[in-house]
């Protein structure tokens, strides 16, 4: 989609640069006010949960708006694991993946029989279907409205056959003793992080990566070509809802809560608006996308009248009231006023997301030769 | 039987709403080619006109009488609605009839805004890919929620049904079944005025002209322009006419759920499933499946069903799309070729 006629970065290149923006991450982005570990877990996390969701509907162009069930069932998965077995953080993730992978295996067989807007409805019926039932029938599992939390009662086998110290407080989730919290947190989301950009770099360039491009353009050919394209479909989605379910077990990791809500329509919007906004279909773009949106939700929605009012204080005092009252509107607890406006702004003006901006802003500096524009 | 009928009842007139909201979905699609996600938010905002049709009806006038004393001594206020005050009885009609009466402000407001809408942004998306309109009406859907959040705050307001229509009706006595089956008033109005409207739309298409030439554009658009008829002014009109189904079916729909600033989406989701198991495209499909996916729904939530599969009620609507749309791959009675690229 856009590869550029410039010559191709090599892989490994890439994927040092990105690495070392993501571990410095702590420093830079305290520049802007971000550099605290909450908010640098989130951007990792939804950064996941986001290039995952790029992987189907980037490569294969199969919007789904149901993604926001695997994000639940991983995070449900990690808590129990957590409850039954280990306070460790390795069998969580891992039984989260496993747990996703087998739901997205059965949604996406079934979901992938119909494409366009149906596919697209059906996904949305399965993850109603999740939510509802997690908050209804389902609560011995899920602890319905309550959500879902650890407990001094919990069996804990693994770990409590290897002491048998009596702790006040609930535990810790831990990697090997390194407890799950603060910077360490951060840290163990960001390798995987890059692990998981390294993996979506390897399906992007791949001949995998290829074919799910051919079935974005013209499925119809591809068919005709002799290809059965519902196993790729399938794998991609598959794939994808593996990394919603990563994404759900270290939300589960960093906060041992999971609660229902994070299985609504409205979690399954908000991946597909970080999308878009980064950029569909480009490797950083979802990424950045999935930073921006959770900057403005910490950002924007901490900003109140008072911290308004000091901003406009140059101004004179009638100036300042309009000011501030016009301004308040977009912040505090109106931050999604201002998503909803970047958003559409974006979507009218700017299709490609923010990538092509940055490309557009790139071409102006740097001018092909006549001819090379592919 | 009773609990039978009484399911059936319940069923019709949430079925209405999603009928009603569906109707207006198809209708722009089928015309512009447009997937509307900010079409909830027209349901919402029509709630919210009768909201504030019926805060200006109760602006009050404090008068002070001098005469009379409360228990404290001090004097009695007595307040008047304006409406009251200047208009006498009249007024006291209208402040009781706010829900109906919104409806005449409602119609040319949503007009209005829907046309508005149409000419300054959905034109825009013609030519642009579904995703994409998709994308922004739900940036716009998020924009109206939120603006509307912000004047009224997050909490629904409860407005209430006219005296006469507030109680409930005897329906089993008027049939001679004898005491058992009393239902409310209101809500067997609202299913009777979705009826009525959704006929209303239907003769406006089929009966006139104007409807006439709005279907053949439907077919093909290309053709009818070349007969020099100016289809793009006829479809901002239909855009603008789906906005008053939407707008009034909110409109009367406030005495059953008070409105919210979420109410638009939550209805939304639930109205794009209809539309689809209806079949993209097909008026007649939309309709129908809003009463049976409402009659499904109140039957689900019954403890004798709900005894045999636990949780039906939460997911009947969802399940039965899902086995639809398996099975009838255009919904009930879609076209074939339409939003399967």
């Amino acid at each position: 989609m856009t590869t550029t006629a410039k010559k191709q970065r090599p892989e490994w290149l890439t994927l040092v640069i990105f690495t070392a923006a993501i571990l410095s991450m702590p420093i830079w982005a305290s520049v802007i006010g971000a550099g605290y570990p909450d908010l640098l877990q989130k951007f990792a996390i939804y950064g996941i949960f986001a290039i995952g969701f790029n992987i189907l509907f980037g490569l294969t162009g199969y919007l789904s708006f149901g993604h926001a069930a695997f994000l639940g069932i991983g995070s449900y998965a990690a808590v129990w694991s957590f409850k039954l077995f280990t306070m460790n953080v390795i069998p969580a993730v891992i039984f989260a993946i496993l747990f996703a992978a087998l739901f997205a295996l059965v949604i996406g067989y079934i979901s992938l029989r119909r494409s366009g807007i149906y596919f697209s409805i059906l996904t949305l019926a399965f993850a109603q279907m999740s939510y509802n039932l997690a908050y209804s029938v389902l609560t011995p599992i899920t602890n319905g409205e309550t959500g879902l939390q650890l407990t001094q009662q919990d069996p804990r086998w693994i770990d409590n056959a290897f002491s048998n110290a009596v702790s006040d407080g609930l535990p810790i989730t831990n990697f090997f003793g390194i407890k799950m919290s603060g910077y360490e947190g951060f840290y163990f989301c960001a390798t995987l992080l890059i692990f998981c950009f390294w993996i979506s770099m390897r399906v992007f360039n791949s001949p995998f990566g290829m074919m799910l491009k051919g079935i974005k353009s013209n499925q119809t050919r591809m068919s005709y070509t002799g290809f059965n394209t519902r196993p790729y479909t399938l794998a991609a989605f598959v794939i994808s809802g593996m990394y919603a379910g990563l994404a759900g077990a270290l939300l589960a990791v960093t906060d041992p809560l999971a609660g229902a809500e994070r299985m609504q329509w409205t979690a399954s919007g908000e991946v597909v608006l970080m999308t878009i906004l980064g950029g569909v279909g480009t490797l950083i773009g979802p990424l950045l996308g999935a930073g921006l949106i959770k900057y403005f939700e910490n950002i924007f929605s901490a900003i109140n009248d008072n911290v308004l009012n000091a901003f406009f204080s140059f101004l004179p005092e009638s100036l300042q009231g309009l000011f501030t009252s016009l301004f308040s509107l977009f912040v505090g607890k109106g931050w999604h006023l201002t998503l909803g406006v970047l958003f559409m702004l974006i979507v009218i003006f700017l299709p490609g997301g923010l990538m092509e901006g940055f490309r557009r802003i790139g071409n102006l500096f740097n001018k092909k030769p006549k001819g090379e524009q592919s | 039987m009773d609990a039978i009928i009484l399911q059936f009842l319940n069923g019709l007139d949430k079925g209405g709403a999603y009928a009603l909201i569906a109707l207006g979905l198809t209708l722009v699609f089928g015309t512009l080619g447009v997937v509307n996600f900010a079409h909830g938010a027209l349901f919402m905002l029509g709630a919210f006109c009768a909201v504030i049709v019926n805060k200006i009806l109760n602006f009050q006038l404090i008068t002070i009488d001098p005469e009379k004393k409360t228990a404290w001594g001090t004097p009695v206020e007595i307040k008047t609605s304006y409406a009251e005050a200047w208009l006498g009885d009249f007024g006291a009609f209208l402040v009781d009839y706010s829900v109906p009466v919104s409806i005449l402000i409602a119609v040319p407001v949503m007009l209005l805004i829907g046309i508005i809408m149409e000419r300054g942004l959905i034109r825009h998306f013609y030519n642009r890919p579904h995703a994409d309109q998709i994308l922004v009406t739900f940036g716009l859907a998020i924009v109206i929620q939120e603006l509307i959040k912000a004047y009224f705050g997050a909490n629904p307001i409860p407005q209430t049904a006219p005296a006469e229509f507030a109680g409930s009706a005897n329906i089993s006595a008027m049939l001679g079944l004898g005491d058992s089956i009393v239902y409310p008033w209101w809500r067997i109005i609202y299913f009777l005025f979705s009826a009525a409207i959704i006929a209303a739309v239907f003769a406006f298409l089929q009966f006139t002209t104007y409807g006439m030439v709005v279907r053949a554009g439907m077919r093909d658009r290309e053709t009818v322009g070349l007969l020099g008829i100016n289809i793009e002014r006829r479809f901002t009109v239909i855009f603008g006419l789906a906005a008053v189904v939407a707008g009034v079916a909110g409109v009367m729909y406030t005495p059953i759920l008070p409105p919210d600033y979420h109410m638009g989406m939550d209805f939304l989701v639930l109205s794009f499933v209809v539309v689809v198991v209806g079949g993209m495209g097909s008026l007649g499909g939309a309709v129908s499946a809003g009463f049976l996916l409402g009659i499904l729904q109140s039957f689900a939530s019954m403890n004798e069903v709900k005894a045999i599969f636990p949780g039906i009620d939460q997911i009947i609507i969802y399940l039965v799309a899902v086995v639809i749309l398996l099975t009838l791959p255009r919904g009930l009675m879609g076209r074939s070729g339409v939003m399967e690229e």
